[in-house]
């Protein structure tokens, strides 16, 4: 176990380097002079120079690189060049609307889907399964930000039952922060519901076809036994996987869906950041994000063995 | 005969046949000018002559929904087209000739593949600046690492079969081997993969073009119609439930679609 744990870090630990190599060197292909950007017209040949040595702009690349490195190492991610704002704690602020709509709606998510596509494979080509499917598949293919319009529209505008526009912090009033929130989180449980039911449903059928069930089936255990305590943690692996991948996904990029609901999410704050080319503020949301989800993929990786004994082996 | 009379086979070609013929009659016909403006007809009622009325400034609706299926399939199938040739190119080699050239591609792809891939066309749009060939450059580096991912793993168990080692025997050149007689096998996976990939494109373009990111007005998609039709939700709610309805029958279309041809391409996967 512990030598499949340093085997996955190791993997994580270079991924994470090339992945701040990467967002670095991205951002230096912008054309044009950040020192010149961050100045703006106030700026003179004297104060131009000043700003370039103290970021470091006059040094070669690979130094300027790695003086960039040991700066994010120490938590120290830049500030703003629209509102001179530190970079980290700002990412800290807007993450906060982002991770709590989206841990709550992957998990009603995976909490319906997991045992609907469970219950899809047991009793597949069903009419039931059928149903299943079809609903699942319809999900996949409605895109967020329009179900996110239409609810908006039904709930808020037609039926008056929440607030259509802005957003309460929880730490101010919990219900009215709560009626702000709950149309995105809908939406995203419905969205996300739609791509764990298929997986679950397929893993399912993968691991009903295996001898070892028709083998708990034969030593004469009851079928709601068979699915529970065998069929289900096996299924469950892959459809973690996927679980991981939907959370790193969405941590960084429900922007859409903040921009439906004016939620001053993570997303958002990317977005607007591009279009202020405050690049500061680009390159740190991007390692911070891309930091998330080689994380997150990591604590399924950790996770995975619990569920499926076979990977430790492997 | 029968296994192709699948519903989902049927109802996947009808759709996406459907938005394909309206995206190239858009190119020669469309009922009205599509960019062009009367702001005396602001946000009017459907009737005879719009039939799904006009959008803010008064341009008709159906032209703009046909021309942004035009604009829409074109982004999608030049950024599938770059997503494949990329990723298909990385993989082959990768996969066939090993060593430290695949170890090198690999890890190019995994750092890739480390970032949740809407944010890495975020990042290259910062870069790029909003427009068409943008996004598909964007998107198609997006979608490359995926697609070399599934064609590295084709082109491992395909190298060892004996009709490879055959045409080596033969005398032919590794990249005529390449080519000729690997490349072919990794068609089937590809072409399930590239029309799902279809589907997440249009999205994907449609959630850029309504960040405003993507192709910039006045030209039509339906991303953009749905930001700018967003203030007149309570005057004219078909303004946002009709290009929503396209982008989600195109990508309902990709996948029914790419269901059916996995399942009748690769029969171990068949459920």
């Amino acid at each position: 176990m512990l030598a499949y744990l340093l085997r996955r870090a190791a993997f994580a630990i270079p991924t994470l380097l090339l992945v701040a190599a990467s967002v670095f060197f991205l951002l230096r292909l912008v054309p044009g002079d950040p020192a010149l950007l961050i100045l703006g017209d106030q700026a003179t040949p004297e104060s131009l120079a000043d700003l370039r040595a103290s970021l470091g702009l006059d040094r070669p690349l690979p130094v300027q690189f790695v003086l960039w490195l040991q700066r994010v190492l120490a938590g120290d991610l830049g500030t703003s060049i629209t509102n001179g704002e530190a970079v980290g704690p700002l990412i800290l602020d807007r993450f906060g609307v982002t991770a709590a709509i989206v841990l709550v709606a992957v998990a009603l998510a995976a909490l319906i889907a997991v045992p609907l596509g469970l219950l899809a494979a047991w009793k597949q080509d069903s009419a039931g399964d059928l149903l299943a499917v079809g609903i699942a598949t319809l999900l996949l293919s409605i895109p967020s930000f329009w179900l996110g319009l239409i609810l908006l529209l039904v709930f808020g505008l037609w039926l008056g039952w929440v607030p259509v526009v802005g957003y309460v912090p929880f730490g101010e009033d919990f219900w009215t922060a709560a009626s702000y929130i709950i149309l995105p989180i809908a939406t995203l449980t419905l969205v996300e519901a739609g791509v764990l039911i298929r997986m679950s449903r397929a893993s399912s059928i993968e691991v009903l076809r295996l001898d070892y069930i028709a083998h708990a089936r034969a030593k004469g255990l009851s079928e709601g036994r068979v699915l529970l305590r065998h069929v289900a943690p096996n299924a469950f692996a892959p459809t973690l996987t996927l679980i991981g991948l939907i959370l790193g996904n969405l941590l960084g990029g429900i922007a859409v869906i903040e921009t439906v609901f004016t939620l001053p999410g993570l997303g958002r704050l990317l977005v607007d950041a591009i279009f202020a080319r405050d690049y500061p503020v680009v390159q740190g949301v991007m390692l911070f994000v891309a930091a998330i989800y080689v994380g997150v993929n990591f604590c399924v990786d950790l996770l995975y063995p619990v569920f499926d004994p076979r990977v430790r082996a492997g | 005969m029968k296994r192709f009379l699948r519903p989902n086979l049927l109802l996947g070609g009808a759709l996406l046949g459907a938005v394909l013929t309206v995206a190239i009659t858009a190119r020669f016909w469309t009922p009205h000018d599509p960019v062009r403006t009367n702001l005396r007809r602001r946000v009017g009622p459907p009737s005879d002559v719009y039939w799904l009325g006009t959008d803010e400034f008064g341009r008709d609706v159906v032209s703009r929904l046909m021309i942004g299926a035009s604009t829409s399939v074109s982004v999608a199938l030049a950024t599938v087209v770059l997503a494949l040739l990329l990723g298909g190119l990385i993989g082959l080699i990768g996969g066939y000739f090993r060593g430290w050239l695949d170890r090198v591609l690999g890890a190019v792809n995994d750092t890739l593949l480390a970032f949740p891939g809407i944010l890495l066309a975020l990042g290259l749009l910062a870069v790029l600046g909003p427009s068409a060939w943008g996004i598909v450059l964007a998107l198609g580096l997006a979608f490359a690492p995926t697609v070399a991912r599934v064609v590295r793993g084709t082109v491992l168990s395909v190298r060892e079969r004996e009709f490879i080692e055959a045409s080596r025997a033969l005398g032919n050149s590794e990249w005529f081997t390449l080519f000729r007689h690997v490349a072919p096998q990794t068609i089937a996976p590809v072409t399930v993969l590239a029309t799902s990939m279809f589907g997440w494109v249009v999205l994907s373009e449609s959630a850029l073009s309504f960040l405003g990111l993507g192709v910039p007005p006045p030209a039509a998609t339906w991303g953009n119609m749905l930001a700018s039709a967003r203030p007149f939700m309570q005057e004219a709610p078909r303004l946002s439930i009709a290009p929503g309805l396209m982008i989600a029958a195109c990508l309902l279309g990709a996948n029914l679609l790419g269901d059916a041809l996995r399942d009748l391409l690769d029969p171990r996967e068949a459920r």
